[in-house]
């Protein structure tokens, strides 16, 4: 059985009206065509512009100490929890970060420092947007780096969960022609009222509105309504003792291992986390980013850990729209800088290295004299990802204008 | 003023010199108006200058319905029925109809109903002054606000009580404020009083205003204040949970935005620029010039050693700083920096208030401008944010000198280096087009048509900046009258419930579940963190997860499911709509959509009713009746009103 239900509802009106009928097994057809073995991706955007000279820190650097006169993370020491953690003599990761220490050691984190966009834009909007479209500079392009990475397979036989954002919106990252759905609950994502007159009817309007930009998101919608009643949400346990932080992204990153788990055609999963943007008082080994930072570290691990094996088919990456300045400002924060860190995570991943080609943090060096410079373009992480993690697919679809050359690739995906 | 049209001359391409030239003459024309003080003076602008615009248009559509010269007086109303004129106003200068409410301004004539709304004053409020004094925050001061609902922390340092026992005292009154609700038997309401009694430390105070905020839309008379009120809280967006902001936020609406929401927009930006919320959100109060700050500390220095280190142990703190975290002093060693922290320079507004609230991001300012604006800003300070927060100018740390903001210079010292750089920013003619821009997206269309936008540009140049003038060239304007204009735009979540409970005339006694319904669907009330507030545009509002919860919001308070809220569909939709599903869906779409619905919506929705969930025996009553809530919920879900 080979056909889906989005299929029955583009063939016309006649198969509607019965719609809410459907029998189950074609609903359950679907869900066994579509994603089994698939390589699948997480893509975490840390919206706020994180400060990532004090989450991968470069203690090896003098010049950081001076211009962080308050906010430095102090040098690694002998088992201490209050200073940087060693990665490699060089970088450190900040205390806060510990539980993603084993994953690193493990060789299946890593981490890329000094990497961003090459547009020097210092708004949140502009870079955030930038960053999305995958398009850095250019305004007018309409859809987003990971739904054109997803257009290079026919719709007909895709899952309404192949690519979908935890949360309220569906992100500028996830927007185009390419079907993706955003969900901000998984709990509560069914419908209200007696099951089959209220699906069928929203069904059957939704499929035929004349509204353009309706038409499409109803039919994903109760498509996905459908399949996750098999699921039932409320039960879900996750494996190996895995303990998720409370709040949205510890519930995002859990809900993502379920939806992997249910096997229901999930591919890209993408989700957000905001509060980055440190102005005052930002703090250094406790404090306001620390306390982001636990809550990142714990949901990557738990994460990790739920999953278990399967982390052999998934690649979490994060990013954010740029770095912060490399002095602190005057009231124990950072201003809006340039170049940031990336962290990359799966079981194809060659991790327990930091990836960079570090410019340094003299004056001369800095980018406009404030910020850590790029040396690695994120567009270059991304598409190494992209090409050998999730297939040969065409990255001068998914990067127009960037010549994402293999040969500029950092060798952080296994061959 | 000449020398800004002048300017905005320069950015156009030269085909379109003639038309521009039209418009100067306008322009002058409507100033020279302005001179002798005409009332109104705007509105005579714009019906001259959009005559020969629409001229082409009307004639194109000749077919078009010819509307009553006394119902719509000079709108250039051409390709809009009577029906869909009133619909469209109400939808776009309001929250959308109530039941009557189109008959209504039929009999009061559409521009006379307009005229009204762009004057709030004139229009009696009372029922809605009536219902929020059931919020008694709405008319604290901040200062009583922090001392009738401090922050936990500050209770436990000042009573020296443990923060169990703090917990076991908030335990104790919400259980008190439960025993004093009174008990009406209706389980929705009931639930919905249980859940705000519970409601006693500081986030009493954001709830009350979100709760006001949705009462607003949903009853006020002032329905274009209402949505202008939530355009500029949304155009100056404070995130409640920054610092002191909840406490901060009741003030900001009430004292600075909703006076200003019609008026100078140079007095608004001013406003904000000088509140404590904005001033504590995007870190103003924490900028200071670093010379300044190092000649300060060297004057305490120099005290303190004529004074035999009598103050060594704790320096005072600054006025207006915030207590930050203990550092290390120099000399204690441990640590491995040793320099001390040096008070400094805070670029964070300094960017936003370019970016978002005047110029714009292509608005033409530089990273050095950003600085420049951050120093004539610095001093412009919060006194005492925990106790008594108030706009406060610290001369001690502002950067005396020269500064330059996009080619102006600024050395006048003072409180006024900031003022007229605001006032420049406010005047500048990339203001004028992004605020028109921004305007023309809220009320037109996702992507305005640049031709209403270069005219509200120019309006808002002529009149530096009058609010109330732009909105009126662009309602007089044939651009905001056009089909293609009728239900183009999509609504927010907040659209989206004020809309839907206007259409059941619902009866709403707690605000609170309605108001947290906001937030389910993507749009929580004051709680937007990022400045840039929430997104105007479709595609954020029109995806699978919100779709979702839109349609179930519409099935539940139709249903009459929603907590605290009441819908008597029963009355609204008439005897024959219980009997007959036919004349229930009728009404419904009637009563909702005006009866402006897609042929092929209507016949989904008919195909519906053979459905068995439709007309149901109850167990009291053997003759079958309709199921009236799930019939209006398809209708209120339909796409035709998730726009307005």
């Amino acid at each position: 059985m080979n056909i889906s239900r989005r299929y029955f509802l583009k063939s016309g009106g006649v198969a509607m009206i019965g719609m809410a009928a459907l029998p189950s097994f074609l609903q359950r057809a679907v869900a066994a065509t579509a994603g089994l073995n698939k390589k699948k991706m997480v893509v975490l955007f840390q919206r706020g512009a994180m400060d990532g000279l004090n989450v991968v820190v470069p203690f090896g650097e003098p010049n950081y100490y001076h211009m962080r006169p308050t906010i430095a993370i102090p040098q690694p020491k002998q088992g201490g929890l209050d200073a940087a953690l060693d990665l490699d003599g060089f970088f450190g990761l900040h205390p806060s970060l510990e539980p993603l220490m084993p994953l690193f050691r493990g060789n299946q984190l890593a981490i890329v420092q000094a990497v961003g966009s090459p547009d020097p834009s210092r708004s949140h909007f502009d870079a955030q947007d930038f960053m999305e479209s995958g398009t850095p500079g250019l305004k007018s392009t309409e859809d987003g780096w990971l739904n054109r990475a997803m257009q290079t397979i026919p719709e007909e036989k895709s899952s309404p969960f192949r690519a979908v954002a935890f949360g309220p919106y569906l992100p500028r990252t996830l927007q185009g022609i390419s079907p993706a759905i955003a969900i901000p609950d998984l709990k509560q994502f069914k419908m209200y009222g007696p099951q089959q007159t209220v699906e069928g009817g929203f069904e059957a309007m939704y499929a035929q509105t004349v509204d353009h930009a309706m038409r499409g998101v109803g039919n994903e919608t109760f498509e996905a309504v459908d399949q996750l009643k098999k699921i039932n949400p409320d039960t879900y346990q996750p494996e190996n003792g895995a303990q998720y932080p409370k709040g949205r992204f510890g519930q995002s990153l859990e809900e993502i291992a379920e939806l992997f788990k249910a096997d229901v055609g999930l591919e890209v999963a993408f989700l957000d986390s905001g509060g980055w943007d440190h102005h005052v008082n930002e703090g250094g080994v406790q404090g306001q980013l620390s306390n982001l930072l636990k809550d990142l570290g714990q949901g990557i691990a738990a994460f990790h850990q739920d999953m278990g094996d399967r982390m052999g088919d998934v690649v979490f990456v994060s990013m954010s729209e740029f770095g912060r300045t490399a002095h602190e400002n005057g009231n124990r924060g950072t201003d809006h800088g340039h170049a940031n860190c990336m962290f990359v995570l799966g079981g194809g991943i060659k991790g327990g290295r930091v990836y960079t080609r570090w410019p340094g943090l003299s004056e001369e060096q800095l980018n406009q004299g404030r910020d850590l410079a790029v040396t690695t373009d994120y567009r270059s992480v991304l598409g190494e990802i992209i090409s050998k993690h999730l297939g040969d697919r065409d990255l001068k679809t998914v990067f127009p204008g960037f010549a994402n050359d293999p040969r500029q690739f950092l060798g952080l995906v296994k061959a | 003023m000449n020398k800004t049209i002048f300017r905005m001359r320069k950015r156009l391409d030269p085909s379109r010199a003639g038309f521009l030239a039209a418009m100067l003459g306008v322009a002058l024309a409507a100033a020279a108006i302005l001179a002798v003080g005409a009332p109104y003076a705007a509105a005579g602008n714009s019906e001259t200058s959009t005559a020969n615009i629409s001229g082409a248009a009307a004639e194109e559509d000749s077919a078009s319905t010819k509307l009553d010269k006394k119902f719509k007086g000079k709108l250039p109303i051409t390709e809009l029925t009577e029906d869909e004129a009133i619909m469209h106003a109400m939808n776009r200068l309001g929250y959308g109809p109530g039941p009557g409410d189109v008959e209504r301004i039929r009999k009061m004539g559409l521009e006379k109903w307009i005229d009204q709304q762009l004057h709030p004053d004139s229009i009696d409020d009372s029922a809605l002054d009536q219902r929020l004094q059931r919020y008694p925050t709405l008319n604290m001061s901040a200062k009583a606000l922090i001392e009738e609902y401090p922050q936990p922390g500050q209770v436990i340092k000042k009573e020296g009580i443990t923060k169990e026992e703090y917990e076991q005292q908030m335990k104790e009154k919400q259980r008190n404020a439960e025993s004093q609700v009174i008990v009406t038997g209706n389980e929705n309401l009931d639930k919905a009083q249980q859940q705000l009694a519970k409601l006693q430390g500081p986030g009493r105070i954001v709830a009350e205003l979100s709760m006001a905020k949705v009462d607003r839309a949903v009853y006020s008379n002032r329905q274009l204040q209402a949505v202008m009120e939530d355009f500029w809280f949304n155009h100056f967006n404070v995130f409640a949970n920054k610092a002191e902001d909840k406490w901060l936020l009741t003030s900001y609406v009430r004292d600075t935005i909703r006076p200003r929401t019609m008026g100078k927009f140079e007095d608004l930006l001013l406003a904000t620029a000088k509140s404590p919320a904005m001033l504590i959100y995007l870190d103003n109060s924490q900028s200071a010039d670093p010379n300044a700050v190092r000649q300060m500390d060297a004057e305490k220095a120099m005290r303190r050693a004529r004074y035999g280190g009598a103050f060594a142990g704790g320096v005072a703190p600054t006025p207006g700083t915030f207590p930050g975290p203990v550092t290390s002093s120099p000399g204690s060693g441990a640590a491995a920096p040793v320099k001390k922290p040096e008070r400094g320079l805070n670029e964070n507004y300094g960017r936003e208030v370019m970016e978002l609230h005047t110029v714009g991001v292509d608005g033409g300012y530089t990273q050095q401008d950003v600085i420049q604006m951050a120093e004539c800003l610095t001093g412009w300070t919060v006194r005492e944010p925990r106790k008594d927060p108030e706009f406060f100018f610290d001369d001690r740390i502002h950067a005396q000198g020269r500064k330059v903001v996009m080619g102006r210079t600024f050395s006048y010292g003072g409180e006024k280096d900031g003022e007229e750089a605001l006032k420049m920013l406010a005047n500048h003619p990339n203001t004028a087009k992004f605020i028109s821009t921004e305007l023309a997206r809220h009320f037109v269309s996702d992507n305005p048509p640049p031709a209403l936008v270069e005219r509200m540009s120019v309006e808002y140049s002529v009149t530096q900046g009058d609010i109330r003038s732009v909105l009126r060239t662009m309602i007089y304007s044939p651009e905001f009258w056009s089909k293609e204009t009728y239900r183009a735009k999509v609504k927010t979540p907040y659209e989206l419930v004020a809309s839907t409970a206007r259409a059941l005339n619902a009866e709403v006694t707690i605000t609170l579940p309605i108001a947290q319904w906001v937030g389910r669907m993507g749009e929580p009330l004051f709680l937007c963190q990022p400045p840039n507030g929430y997104s105007d545009k479709a595609e954020t509002w029109v995806n699978t997860g919100a779709l979702l919860n839109r349609l179930n919001f519409a099935l539940s308070l139709a249903g009459d499911k929603v907590a605290g809220a009441t819908v008597d569909l029963k009355s609204m939709l008439g005897d024959a709509a219980l009997r007959d599903p036919n004349a229930a869906l009728s009404q419904s779409i009637d009563a909702f959509l005006g009866d402006q619905i897609a042929e092929q919506t209507r016949a989904t929705l008919t195909a519906r009713l053979n459905d068995p969930q439709i007309l149901q025996a109850s167990l009291d009553d053997p003759v079958k009746q309709v199921n009236q809530g799930l019939i209006a919920g398809l209708v209120l879900g339909a796409p035709e009103f998730q726009r307005r």
